[in-house]
């Protein structure tokens, strides 16, 4: 139980093993996923990312089958679908017809191959539940040291490629008339953000990945249109999520994804009041759409 | 009101495009083919034809966008080239997405050099720069805003400033006046040619509607059957020239308030449409 002294707290927190790879994990998680995330709202690619998460599932799976860190299951399964989105998304100039066709085609063959492992994994149902909701348990040694690796990498590319990016993104037409390859940013945006969600399933599963790759950014952007600080308090409340999350989870005993997923959505429902009030307030009694 | 650089100037006169005998195919059907004609420099050009005769893809293969099939193209006497800061677009689009969240000025700002890779680092030059575009364009009162917030006018004139910011000699405009309402049709209009006559700008503007800009064109590039004519406005948008153009017989009509319509053809071009 909490004392209410936030160093005991801490400590209390931190004194477990699994514990601290799990806040080292998490924190790692929460950076490239607030992150990731900017881009991810501002893009319109929520459903991109939704699809990448279920994807994972089975790569898990296939990873633990294999005696491989299901870490590393994940990673490869993700980046596959993402390079299949992409080579599929090639042609798609005017809409996203066929990157849509190509992420639903892809989602049924990953549910159905996920299924199959679950009947080739039948001896531990509580695996398959941490990968689709999330936990703060069983996060290995190795999976932290992967974990630190994509994280590290990817928001190292993320540094490089974030500015043409954006420019790629708000305005594709103007940005190819100045030189900027839009088609090869998409595509390595799409691994980012497959190797986002890999490591990001490992505390919020496959089925509450929202919480930490859209609504951290969806909130931000919400407050701010200044792409620096707008990113910047996407990363900071990704953050604030996952640890909050984390040592309420270890205190009360209830999911991590639960309390995750709360924080978020609070959150979001709260900043889309804010906005609505101050513009009641600011411009009368207007008609605002949601 | 802010004039940087005024020292375009000397563009008047010199060379600013040049298409030598160009076509160009798409997806194996030739969009328009011996395509010979000169831009000077300083000037207003009016791109003017029916939907899908290749307007559009004129200005892109001065882009450097879409290859040429056969002859040359040259852009202030070098060969068209990608991210050359010396040219400014403006392509044709609706309108920006409502829910867009990013500022006007971080738009303009990208045009400037959204192209580079890295975090871009504080640089009181470049915003000085931006914002001296922002006002040359009159958008300050609402740079500060999500260009997703503004009007159609208002999205225009932050355009036009990240396509100038970069210090263009040239712009390039597809169907900017296209969903304006006519006050705004003339203010951007208006705008355009002031950027024109004072920095020496050249400018290329593709028209689906020529009434608008009638008054301040100096020549017409008339895009239609494959083939393209240029000339002054008089001595192009006349029955003989487009008869010979289209290949079919069409007719310049001048309404009583003084409009010019084109008519004759499958699809009319030159009369102010609602699309």
């Amino acid at each position: 139980m909490p004392s209410w002294d936030l160093v005991a707290d801490i400590q209390l927190l931190l004194q477990f093993h699994f514990m601290q790879n799990a806040f080292v994990a998490g924190t790692l998680v929460a950076l490239l996923a607030g992150a990731a995330g900017y881009f991810v709202v501002l893009r319109g690619q929520s459903f991109g990312a939704h699809m990448l998460s279920q994807v994972g599932f089975p790569g898990a799976a296939a990873g633990v089958l294999l005696h491989v860190s299901p870490v590393l299951g994940l990673i490869v399964f993700c980046l596959a679908a993402a390079l299949g989105i992409g080579w599929a998304g090639r042609n798609v100039d005017a809409g996203h017809r066929s990157e849509s066709a190509a992420i639903g085609s892809i989602l049924a063959f990953s549910l159905g191959l996920g299924l199959l492992f679950f009947r080739l994994y039948a001896g531990s149902a509580a695996g398959i539940y941490s990968f689709l909701f999330g936990t703060i348990l069983g996060i290995s040694d190795r999976d932290v040291e992967l974990t630190l690796a994509v994280a590290t990498v990817s928001l190292g590319a993320l540094v490089v490629i974030g500015r043409p990016l954006v420019f790629a993104t708000v305005d594709p037409d103007v940005a190819e008339a100045r030189g900027v390859n839009v088609w090869l940013l998409s595509i390595a945006f799409l691994v980012i953000l497959a190797l986002a969600v890999a490591i990001t399933v490992q505390i919020v599963g496959t089925l509450l990945i929202f919480a930490l790759l859209v609504a951290p950014g969806a909130s931000a952007l919400q407050l701010t249109a200044r792409p620096g600080r707008a990113l910047g308090l996407s990363i900071a409340l990704s953050l604030a999520f996952t640890w909050l999350g984390l040592a309420l989870a270890y205190f009360t005993d209830l999911p991590v994804g639960f309390f995750i997923t709360s924080l978020a959505f609070a959150t979001y429902v709260a900043v889309r009041g804010l906005k609505a009030a101050a513009t009641i307030r600011s411009g009368g009694l207007r008609f605002v759409p949601a | 009101m802010l004039e940087p650089e005024p020292a375009t100037d000397m563009d008047r006169g010199v060379k600013a495009v040049a298409f030598d005998r160009a076509a160009v195919r798409l997806g194996g059907h030739v969009v328009w083919r011996d395509v010979s004609l000169e831009v000077t420099g300083g000037q207003f050009v009016a791109i003017l034809g029916p939907n899908g005769a290749g307007k559009s893809t004129l200005l892109k293969a001065l882009l450097g966008i879409v290859p040429l099939s056969a002859g040359s193209v040259q852009v202030f006497d070098r060969p068209v080239r990608r991210g050359n800061d010396e040219v400014g677009y403006l392509p044709q689009r609706r309108r920006f997405d409502p829910d867009l969240r990013i500022r006007a000025v971080d738009l303009v700002r990208l045009g400037l050099d959204g192209g580079q890779w890295g975090v871009p680092l504080p640089s009181r030059s470049k915003r000085e720069r931006v914002e001296d575009m922002i006002a040359l364009v009159g958008a300050t009162a609402y740079a500060q805003r999500p260009v997703g917030e503004l009007s159609g006018g208002e999205q225009q004139r932050i355009l036009i400033a990240q396509a100038l910011v970069s210090g263009a000699r040239m712009l390039m405009l597809d169907e900017p006046l296209e969903s304006l309402d006519l006050n705004n049709q003339q203010a951007i209009s208006e705008l355009i040619r002031g950027i024109c006559q004072r920095q020496g700008v050249t400018v290329l503007l593709v028209a689906h509607d020529v009434n608008p800009i009638l008054p301040f064109v100096d020549r017409v590039v008339y895009v239609a059957g494959g083939h393209v004519v240029s000339g002054t406005p008089a001595e192009v948008i006349r029955t003989e020239t487009l008869t010979r153009l289209y290949g079919a017989p069409v007719e310049v009509l001048t309404t009583s308030d003084g409009r010019i319509v084109v008519v004759g053809q499958h699809e009319p071009v030159s009369y102010h449409s609602d699309h």
